[in-house]
């Protein structure tokens, strides 16, 4: 067993930028990470990467390095390959690394375990050959490894771009990119114009990948409906245009991406408030000024709190350990607003295009309320056409609905189906999201064998 | 479904998937390698036994799930790879001895 004042869950940017906030004040910190290596998703790997390889992903993904240096000569006592399956109030966490259980007490915790990306049920998206965006340039960046032949790209988000240009950089060819984002949505989206230009650097960035696509020999097709077809594995491509017409394509990968979502897996089973978020169509817990859930003591930094991306990640995590250092009565209130003024006017700037992005590629309908023949739960292999039923049931919620089908109840625990079933619900009772609420998630919050949870056993007192 | 882009650096370990003997590199995660080697799944689902290939590759789908050196359900996205390593895709139901 191990001690400390702040436990933080999470070693990307968020997670990173809150220890290094707290080491400035002597304050006793653990990080605990499931990776091999400090980064998140973002910087995955970045420390190990080569030269040349690093610059070719880019000067955000060079920038990491730097933070992760300084992270490591912060004197925050780093534990890699490190999983929380159970947070109890206080705060005990028990922790696995490989096979080893062990808990650690904290008087604040944080969690920094930023976003996943959102589901998107579509017909066949459970076949081997589809994949997410996110998943192949984790590829890319942890594995250096890229699709063998001409792949497809179907969604949109600043992550297909992004992607796009790096894997035409290292080489990699793209067959095609089905753009799901309505060409409309650029209309409502440049109402947040002014906005745009208080942050450039990423206004810039956003339109050089755009650009180079434009002058690339991608094909970029706007569509309605996509939809995988194969007996076994991918086979076909189906999509419908914008403009009403259906084409099959032969296709060996699929890459899917509608964006990405908080992870609220932590933040649900330790019954902290959540709020519906329609600008970005998803749960996001409820925070204070300085990232404090309504639990005491316990924050959320990053992306798990509402996507903001990586550079406001790190400026939400210097926020919630001012607000650390003030509950520990290591600061003085002026200086904590002095500080904690500037923070929240760079968080202000780079949050400035968020506006846009959101309107740009909001999730299509057919994401968000995939049609009855649609697995959504792909772990229990439930249709929407379940969901629904079970949700005509008087009353149903996220909770009976799982109850009556399973659904959310697999391996994954609704980390895949738990937004589309709330949806689902939400849509079918007419009732706001606020009221439908999200699955009830319970400990252990990640894999554990029974012969962990027995040795867990003699850590449980005092 | 994948290839590696290699560096001059990179070390080369031997594990076996499904008594295979297959090349991989060493450090990388388990569910790389599957989209490396043929018919680069993972799983059958506990359900229906339909095939499943790694998805997310961050430990949030589990659908790269696979039995690695005994141990059954493991994510492969969350292990590295080393030398010797067995990995027995896993097909449907859990047993009492995978």
């Amino acid at each position: 067993m191990t001690t400390c004042d702040v436990l933080i869950v999470g070693a990307g940017p968020a997670g990173m930028a809150t220890a290094m906030r707290l080491r400035k004040a002597q304050i006793d910190v653990i990080v605990v990470d499931d990776a091999r290596a400090p980064g998140g998703q973002v910087w995955r790997a970045a420390e190990q990467s080569a030269d040349g390889m690093a610059s070719v992903l880019g000067a955000d993904y060079r920038a990491g390095r730097e933070a992760i240096a300084r992270f490591r000569a912060s004197g925050a006592r780093y534990l890699a390959e490190t999983e929380v399956w159970r947070l109890d109030d206080g705060w005990r966490a028990f922790t696995k690394h490989r096979g080893t259980i062990d808990r650690i007490d904290a008087k604040s915790v944080v969690l920094a375990t930023g976003a996943l990306e959102r589901p998107v049920p579509f017909p066949g998206w459970t076949l081997p050959g589809v994949m997410t965006v996110g998943g192949a340039q984790t590829l890319l960046k942890g594995a250096r490894q890229i699709p063998q032949d001409g792949v497809w790209i179907a969604g949109a988000g600043p992550l297909v771009l992004l992607y796009i240009a790096q894997l035409r950089a290292f080489g990699g060819r793209i067959a095609g990119w089905l753009n799901t984002a309505p060409r409309s949505n650029l209309w409502t989206a440049l109402r947040h114009w002014p906005a745009m230009f208080r942050n450039a650097p990423d206004l810039a960035k956003g339109m050089a990948w755009r650009s180079q696509l434009a002058l690339s020999n991608v094909p970029i097709i706007d569509v309605r409906d996509v939809a995988a077809e194969g007996d076994g594995q991918l086979e076909t491509i189906r999509y419908t245009t914008t403009r009403g017409k259906t084409h099959r394509v032969d296709a060996s990968l699929l890459l899917v991406h509608e964006g990405v979502v908080p992870n609220i897996h932590a933040t649900v089973a330790l019954g902290c408030a959540h709020r519906w978020s329609s600008q970005q169509q998803c749960f996001v817990p409820q925070l204070d000024a300085f990232r404090m859930t309504s639990r005491d003591d316990l924050y959320v930094v990053g992306d798990g709190g509402g996507i903001l991306g990586a550079r406001a990640a790190g400026l939400t995590g210097e926020l919630a350990a001012l607000g650390i250092l003030a509950r520990m009565d290591r600061s003085s209130a002026k200086d904590r607003e002095r500080e904690s003024a500037v923070l929240r006017a760079r968080l202000e700037r780079e949050t400035a295009f968020r506006g846009f992005l959101d309107t740009l590629f909001l999730p299509r309908r057919a994401v968000l309320m995939p049609d009855d023949e649609t697995i959504v739960c792909r772990c229990e292999e439930v249709t929407a056409r379940s969901i629904r039923q079970a949700a005509h049931v008087r009353g149903s919620g996220p909770n009976q609905i799982k109850a009556f089908t399973r659904a959310g109840m697999g391996p994954c625990q609704g980390r895949q189906c738990g937004l589309v079933i709330s949806q689902i619900a939400g849509s079918e009772s007419g009732k706001d999201m606020d009221s439908v609420g999200y699955l009830n998630i319970r400990p252990p919050l990640k894999p554990i064998t029974v012969g962990e949870i027995a040795r867990a056993a003699k850590l449980e007192s005092p | 479904m994948f290839r590696l882009l290699t560096d001059p650096t990179d070390e080369f370990v031997r594990i076996t998937i499904d008594g295979v003997d297959v090349s991989a590199r060493k450090g990388e995660p388990v569910a790389a390698v599957l989209l490396r080697t043929a018919p680069f799944t993972a799983r059958t689902t506990t359900v229906t036994g339909a095939p499943r290939a790694p998805y997310c590759l961050m430990g949030a789908c589990f659908d790269c799930m696979a039995i690695v050196d005994g141990v059954a359900s493991q994510r492969t996205c969350m292990i590295a790879v080393c030398d010797g390593m067995r990995v027995v895709r896993q097909q449907g139901k859990r047993t009492q001895t995978p």
